[in-house]
Order: C-alpha cells, then sequence, then structure tokens
C-alpha cells in the first residue's frame, strides 16, 4: 500500500529498575491539581479513527482506512510485552444514569498480570479515579504521572472570542483514554503499582466517586488548587542545584513553544478541513458546468476535473485526519505532560519548604527547651526534649525526602526527555509519510486528468 | 497600424492568457504604482500602454488609469454600430483592499512577532501585492488585445485616440447621477430581459444560445465562486504551515535534546513545501479561478449581445404591428414603411454578426479552456512532484539519524 508504515519500534524498557522501594507517605496531604483547561480547538465530528490495538508506541494508530493495520502491530511487537487498547464505547443504563463505557483490553505476557488477556469495561470516571489515586501516591516523592484524560474541553472557536464547552466525542475520548494508559503503564513504577494491575485486570471496580464535579472531594481540590497557586507565589527557594534551575527553565520554554505550535496545527487542521469542504462544493459546481457545456469534449474534460477534485478533497479530508491525530493530539498531550513536569518541580519546592519549616519549628523547640532549663520546670523541659527529639527526626526526614525527591526527578526527567524524543520522532515521520502518500495520490490523479484536458478539440 | 507579437515581461507570462498568440497585438511595458505600500487609501494604477511593431516609428506609448479603460469599453457599449458584437468585457478594477487590510495588520503586529517573523511576512506582503498588480495589468491587457484582434473594434476612433493621445484623455469616472442612470438602465435591462428572454426565438441557433447561454452564465458564475473560497482555504493552510514552520525552528534552537537537529531538519522541509503550496494556489488562481472569472464576463457580454438582438427585433416586430396598422388606416404609410425596413435591416445586421461572434465565442472559449486546463494539471503535477522530492530527501535524513 501507499502507506508506509515502517516505523521503528521502540527500544525495550528495562522492566526492573533498580530504584529505591515506594517510600510512601501514607497520607496524601495534597490533592492532584488537575490541569488547567488549555486552548484547544473544537472538535468537529471529523471521521473517527478505529481504535484497534494499539502497541506501545503512544499514538493510536490513524489510517483505520488502511486494511493492512494489523500487519503494523506485528512488526511493532516489542519486549516490553503489553498492548492496551480501548474500543466499542457503549452506552449503559439509560437517562440521569446514563453513561458510556469502554471495553479495556490488555494482552500481555508480563509476569505480574494472572492472565495473558484480559477483557474489562471502564467508564471514563473510571480512568480519572486511577489518575487520582497515582497522583496521590506518586507525584509528591517526583514521579512523572501522566495527567489524566480530559473529559471535554473549553475550546476557543477559531476566530471568535467566545470560548464554548463541548463533550469529546466517545472514539476521540476512547483514543485519549488508550493513549493515558499505554504512558502510565510505560512507566515502571506505575506498571506494578496494585492499583493500576487492578484498574487493567478486576472485572468490578469500585465507583471513583471523588471525581465528580460537585462532589465535597471536588471542592476540596479545587479549595486546595487555590491555596497551592498562592502557595507557589510565597515560596522562594534557595537553588542549590544548578540543574533544576536549567531545567525548569527549559520546561518553560518548551511549553511556550509547544502551546504556540499546537495552536497553529489547529488552525491548520481547521483550513484544511475547510479546503476539503470548499473543494467537494467546487467539484460539484464544476460538474454542473461540465453539464451545460455544449461542445462535447470540453464538457467531458470538465466533468473530469469535477471528478478528480472530488477525490482530492477526501484526500484534504485525510490529511487533516492525519494532522490531527498524530500531531495535534501528540502537541497536546505534550503540553498536558509538561504541566505535570511543572507540577513535579513544584512539589519538590514544597518539600524543600517543608524541610525549612521543620527546621525553623526544630530551632524554635530549641529556644524554648532552653528557656525552659532557666525557668526550671522539670515535667515541661522533659516534654520540650521530646519535642526536640521529635521535630529533629521530622527535619532529617524532611532532609531524606528532598534529596529523594530531587534523585527521582532527576531520573523521570531524563526517562521523560528520552521518551519524549523518541514520540516526537516516530511520530514527526509518520505524519511526513502520511504527506508523502497525499502528494503520490495527488500526482496519481493530475496525471489520470492530463490527457483527458489535452483530448479537447 | 501594424501590430505584432511582442515579447512580453518576465512573470506577465503567468498572467491570464485567454488569447491565443497570434491575437496578441498589444503589449504592455512594465507599469509603474504610485504610492504602493502606503497605508493611505489613495492607490493610482497607472499602466504605460504600447504597441511594437515591426517597424519603430509606428511605435508609440501613453499611460492611461484604469477609468479610461471603462471610458474605452463604454464607448462601444454605447455605440449603436457595434450593437450586433460581443463587446469584449472591462477589466475590474484593480482591488488591493485585501493586501491593504494585511498591511495594516502586519503594521499591528509588529510588536507581537520576532524580527525574522516580521520580514517574512512583509516580503511575503510584498509578493502578494506585486502578483495581483501583475495580474491587473494582465487583465488590462486582455481587454486590449480583444479589441485589437477584432476585425471592426480594432478600427474604432476612440481606441485609436485612446492608443495614441499622448495627453490625459480627461476622462473622469462617472458622477453619482451618471452612476445611478446606469443603474437604472440596468434594472430596465433585467425586466427586459426577462420579457426578450419569454419569446421564444424562430431561429433555432439563437433559441438554443439563448438557452445555453442562460444556464451557463450562472453556473460559471457559481463555479467561479466556489473555486475563490477553495482557493483561499488553501492560502490559508499555506500560512499555517508558514507559522509551524517558524515555531518548529525556535523549539530547534532551544531543545536541549537530540531532537533540535530534528526540529530544525523538519522546520527547513516546511519552509520549502509552504512556498510550494502557496504556488499552487496561485497556480489555480490564475489558471482556474481567472479563466472562470473571464468567462464569466464573456458570457455576460454575449448574453448582452442576445439581449440587443432581442430588442431589435422587439422593435422589428412592432414596427411591423404599426405598418399593418397604417395600412389598415391608411395614414403615414410611408413613414411606417421606411420605419419597417430600418429595423429590419438593423435586425438582419444583428443577427448576421451576431452568428458570427457567438460562434466565435465557442471557439475561443473551448481553446482557452484546454489551455488553462492542460497547464494547470502541469503546474500540479510539477508542485505535486517537487514536494514529493523534498518529503523524501527530508525523510532520508531523518531516518538516517535514527
Amino acid at each position: 500500500e501507499d502507506i508506509s508504515s515502517s516505523s521503528n519500534g521502540p527500544k525495550a524498557e528495562p522492566m526492573l529498575l533498580d530504584h529505591d522501594p515506594d517510600d510512601l507517605f501514607a497520607e496524601a496531604t495534597e490533592e492532584v491539581s488537575l490541569d488547567s483547561p488549555e486552548r484547544q480547538m473544537i472538535l468537529s465530528d471529523g471521521p473517527s479513527p478505529a481504535i484497534t490495538p494499539v502497541t506501545i508506541n503512544p499514538r493510536a494508530d490513524v489510517f483505520d482506512r488502511s486494511p493492512d493495520q494489523d500487519e503494523d502491530e506485528e512488526e511493532n511487537r516489542d519486549t516490553f510485552d503489553i498492548q492496551i487498547s480501548v474500543s466499542d464505547p457503549e452506552k449503559v443504563g439509560d437517562g440521569m444514569n446514563a453513561y458510556m463505557a469502554y471495553k479495556v483490553t490488555t494482552k500481555t505476557s508480563l509476569s505480574i498480570f494472572s492472565r495473558d488477556e484480559v477483557c474489562v469495561k471502564r467508564r471514563f470516571s473510571d480512568f480519572l479515579g486511577l489518575h487520582s489515586k497515582l497522583a496521590s501516591k506518586y507525584m509528591h516523592i517526583g514521579y512523572i504521572v501522566p495527567p489524566a484524560p480530559e473529559k471535554s474541553i473549553v475550546g476557543q472557536r477559531l476566530g471568535r472570542r467566545s470560548s464554548a464547552v463541548t463533550e469529546l466525542d466517545p472514539d476521540a475520548k476512547a483514543c485519549l483514554c488508550c493513549r493515558y494508559l499505554l504512558r502510565t503503564v510505560k512507566q515502571p513504577a506505575l506498571l506494578k503499582d496494585p492499583d493500576v494491575l487492578q484498574f487493567l485486570e478486576s472485572s468490578e471496580l469500585p465507583r471513583a466517586v471523588s471525581t465528580q464535579a460537585l462532589s465535597g472531594a471536588g471542592i476540596l481540590r479545587m479549595v486546595n488548587k487555590a491555596a497551592d497557586a498562592v502557595n507557589k507565589m510565597t515560596i522562594k527557594m534557595n537553588e542549590s542545584d544548578a540543574w533544576f534551575e536549567e531545567k525548569q527553565q527549559q520546561f518553560e520554554n518548551l511549553d511556550v513553544q509547544l502551546r504556540k505550535l499546537h495552536a497553529s496545527v489547529e488552525s491548520l487542521v481547521f483550513h484544511r478541513k475547510e479546503l476539503s469542504v470548499n473543494t467537494a462544493s467546487f467539484a460539484k459546481s464544476a460538474a454542473m458546468l461540465g453539464n451545460s457545456e455544449d461542445h462535447t469534449a470540453l464538457s467531458r474534460a470538465l466533468s473530469q476535473l469535477a471528478e478528480v477534485e472530488e477525490k482530492i478533497d477526501q484526500l484534504h479530508q485525510d490529511q487533516a485526519c492525519a494532522d490531527f491525530y498524530l500531531i495535534s493530539e501528540l502537541l497536546g498531550d505534550y503540553v498536558r505532560l509538561i504541566t505535570a513536569v511543572k507540577g513535579v518541580f513544584d512539589q519538590r519546592m514544597k518539600t524543600w519548604a517543608k524541610c525549612q519549616d521543620a527546621q525553623v519549628m526544630l530551632q524554635r523547640k530549641r529556644e524554648a527547651e532552653a528557656k525552659l532549663q532557666h525557668a526550671n520546670k522539670p515535667d515541661k523541659l522533659q516534654q520540650a526534649k521530646d519535642e526536640i527529639r521529635e521535630w529533629e527526626g521530622k527535619v532529617q526526614q524532611g532532609e531524606r525526602d528532598f534529596e529523594q525527591i530531587s534523585k527521582n526527578i532527576r531520573r523521570e526527567v531524563g526517562r521523560f526527555e528520552k521518551d519524549r524524543v523518541k514520540d516526537f520522532r516516530v511520530v514527526i515521520i509518520k505524519y511526513l509519510e502520511s504527506l508523502v502518500h497525499t502528494q503520490q495520490q495527488l500526482i496519481k490523479y493530475w496525471e489520470a486528468f492530463l490527457p483527458e484536458a489535452k483530448a479537447i478539440a | 497600424i501594424f501590430l505584432c507579437v511582442s515579447p512580453q515581461q518576465e512573470g506577465l507570462d503567468d498572467g491570464p492568457d485567454f488569447l491565443s498568440e497570434e491575437d496578441r497585438g498589444v503589449s504592455f511595458f512594465f507599469p509603474f504604482l504610485i504610492s504602493v505600500l502606503s497605508l493611505s487609501s489613495y492607490c493610482v494604477l497607472c499602466m504605460c500602454v504600447s504597441t511594437l511593431p515591426n517597424f519603430k516609428q509606428n511605435e508609440f506609448s501613453v499611460v492611461r488609469q484604469h477609468e479610461e479603460f471603462i471610458w474605452l469599453h463604454d464607448s462601444f457599449v454605447e455605440n449603436e454600430e457595434y450593437a450586433g458584437y460581443i463587446i469584449p468585457p472591462a477589466p475590474p478594477k484593480p482591488d488591493f483592499d485585501a493586501s491593504r487590510e494585511k498591511l495594516q495588520k502586519l503594521g499591528e503586529g509588529e510588536g507581537s512577532m520576532t524580527k525574522e517573523e516580521f520580514t517574512k511576512m512583509k516580503q511575503e506582503l510584498e509578493a502578494e501585492y506585486l502578483a495581483i498588480f501583475k495580474k491587473t495589468v494582465a487583465m488590462h491587457e486582455v481587454f486590449l488585445c480583444r479589441v485589437a484582434a477584432h476585425p471592426v473594434l480594432r478600427k474604432d476612433l476612440n481606441f485609436h485616440v485612446f492608443l495614441e493621445y499622448n495627453q490625459d484623455l480627461s476622462v473622469r469616472g462617472k458622477n453619482k447621477k451618471e452612476k445611478l442612470e446606469d443603474f437604472f438602465k440596468n434594472v430596465v435591462k433585467s425586466a427586459d430581459g426577462v420579457l426578450v428572454a419569454g419569446v421564444k426565438d424562430v431561429d433555432d441557433f439563437f433559441e438554443h444560445e439563448k438557452t445555453f447561454l442562460l444556464e451557463y452564465h450562472n453556473r460559471v458564475k457559481d463555479a467561479s465562486a466556489k473555486s475563490d473560497r477553495m482557493i483561499r482555504s488553501h492560502k490559508s493552510a499555506a500560512d499555517d504551515i508558514n507559522r509551524i514552520a517558524s515555531t518548529l525552528y525556535t523549539l530547534g534552537t532551544q531543545d536541549s535534546t537530540d531532537l533540535c537537529k530534528f526540529f530544525l531538519k523538519v522546520s527547513e522541509l516546511f519552509e520549502k513545501t509552504r512556498k510550494i503550496e502557496a504556488r499552487v494556489a496561485a497556480d489555480e488562481d490564475l489558471k482556474l479561478a481567472d479563466l472562470l472569472k473571464y468567462y464569466l464576463r464573456e458570457s455576460q457580454a454575449a448574453k448582452d449581445l442576445l439581449y440587443r438582438r432581442g430588442r431589435a427585433l422587439v422593435d422589428y416586430e412592432n414596427a411591423n404591428k404599426a405598418l399593418d396598422k397604417a395600412r389598415a388606416k391608411n395614414k403615414d404609410v410611408l413613414q411606417a414603411e421606411t420605419t419597417q425596413q430600418v429595423c429590419c435591416q438593423k435586425f438582419e445586421k444583428i443577427s448576421e454578426s451576431a452568428k458570427q461572434e457567438l460562434i466565435d465565442f465557442k471557439t475561443r472559449r473551448v481553446a482557452a479552456f484546454r489551455k488553462n486546463l492542460v497547464e494547470l494539471a502541469e503546474l500540479e503535477l510539477k508542485h505535486a512532484k517537487g514536494n514529493l522530492q523534498l518529503l523524501h530527501s527530508c525523510l532520508g535524513v531523518l531516518k538516517g539519524d535514527t
């Protein structure tokens, strides 16, 4: 077929990282700060891709029209042997309680899974619930947790100032959820997480109630988000490590450029779709013109022109699809991911602040003890000494936490960057190949038309 | 005057070409524009018209404005002698509004973009201005060439004055009153047009032509509008690719990973493909959109001819009725006979030349469509192949790197 999808298989991910055993804080003190809605184009009802089994290549394969997609899958199967697909959205229940259920299929040979192939039904809020749990467990120790898929998008209609909230259509949602899961299992620590395993394997899952926007937890989340924002402004960290400063700046720059690029690509998708519609419209008009033309050969040539333009309009449609599902979605994902990365840097700052606070507290306790020494109150003195010991412990713990999170972040960022390079390379090459295909088709169509035009006598 | 084919200015070859080579008799020197890129609203387009025959002493050139072309066209339309010919349609008014708007936006947005982006956009805008400019000039040229090619119109006195008179023709544009008169004339014409069109023609040829032209004109109008929209979308998409290329370049310069080279290469690719896409849109504009626009105007001129013939027919029939009445009453018979004869002659003269004109129109139309459709297909192929080569070579480099 014209679509040459000889993409590079991803390199094998080392299954066992010698990272420290999960040192979890039992209490999750902070809720996850969900990403702020960013500017995204309203997704129109474009042709939806069939969600077929996707490999660890984090892009859902776009060319659902190509019959040999299954062959791609064979090629791309790699040693990190897990395949996840999210498909078959179907409506369950009716009325107020109706929801969309998705089929999540996991195929794997990894030993941590109990079966080779598992199929479960999940609803959208289950994904949000999973993310919520993972974020609360891992974010504050410096793991970059893939951001939750978004239910709807607050978009700015291109050309107009108003924003509107639109629900994504079920197939696009399925795509989004699939990519979310793939990114999650790509992280070795998250893959082993019992919540992830449960999500993928168990047939019943307790309803993730706390994701409901109006629930108590939802409101708590909003409050914490506001508090975070305030905290961020007041924490002024003495950055001793140039690496962190440099990295933060880089991610800041990357964020700006990716958002800009994303906006341009969305504009391109919009205009290509518009081009497709206008080409179709012109094709019809040309056909009509050909009909009324009374010179036979010219009439036929005009009809042929109409046919060519009709095929070209389909080509533009397909290209717009590729533009969107390959590039635009990749960029959207990375814009969200970078927000998660920045979140992790923030967590480190918070950890540092906590450490500082503990030190301040310790100092105060020591001062208090010194005062009590002079005041000669033995029972209070003992309490003071206990408190000092307590806070010494806390300071030590705080310093350990800070070191740990710094170490984790370095590793995570390294991994993130490696993945980023791979992702972009693979996707961009695939995208260029789609462009190649479009040009090849164009050549085919116009070569067929040329003799018709020349035949006008 | 002996007129002959003359070499074209560079770039004007790209212009619309609705006549065969032999018909070309007049050419343009490269015209000059007064206050092109100023933001003020007034922009005068002056064109240098010249004839370049074999013998140098018959060469002359004058400066003409758009209004003067319109004056010449209108003088043909109003001339009763030419009622039986398809009057070559007037060239469209030079329209730089869209570009002027863009220039304004560019000026306003100067603060928000980098220096490279601004320079790039300014250059593109200048290129766009130049392209529209060349097109406008070409349209005016086509008009004059059509006149020069016509066996009768080329002898017109006003045409000679237009070509030779060195001074300003002092042709003022129509004032408000005259424009209003024109408007009402057109309104009456269309009402009449319906009347006249309703009368079934005895002559099969003209009956067929009437039906054909009415439908054809409408469909060309539709196709012209749709092709414009299509091409506009194409241009917008090319603009988007331009922005994408710029951002990729910035990403390439900033990125700390191996991706930097990658981004730079892809940015370079998109820069080049974008230029090709813009070229595709421009060529479609020239070969397709302009072709349709031109034949929209020509088919209107042909319709006008049919209308004039229709009017003459009505006059002839009225004269016949008047004659019958006069004979019945035996009053003013001679006068009625003369009037009837005059009307008959007029009608027959128009019919005869109209038939030839309409046949020529078809021949011209078929030839023009053939030429432009072939060129369109060839250009589309050329650009697609160019694009493909760029993509292949870029992919080769990128894949080699991984």
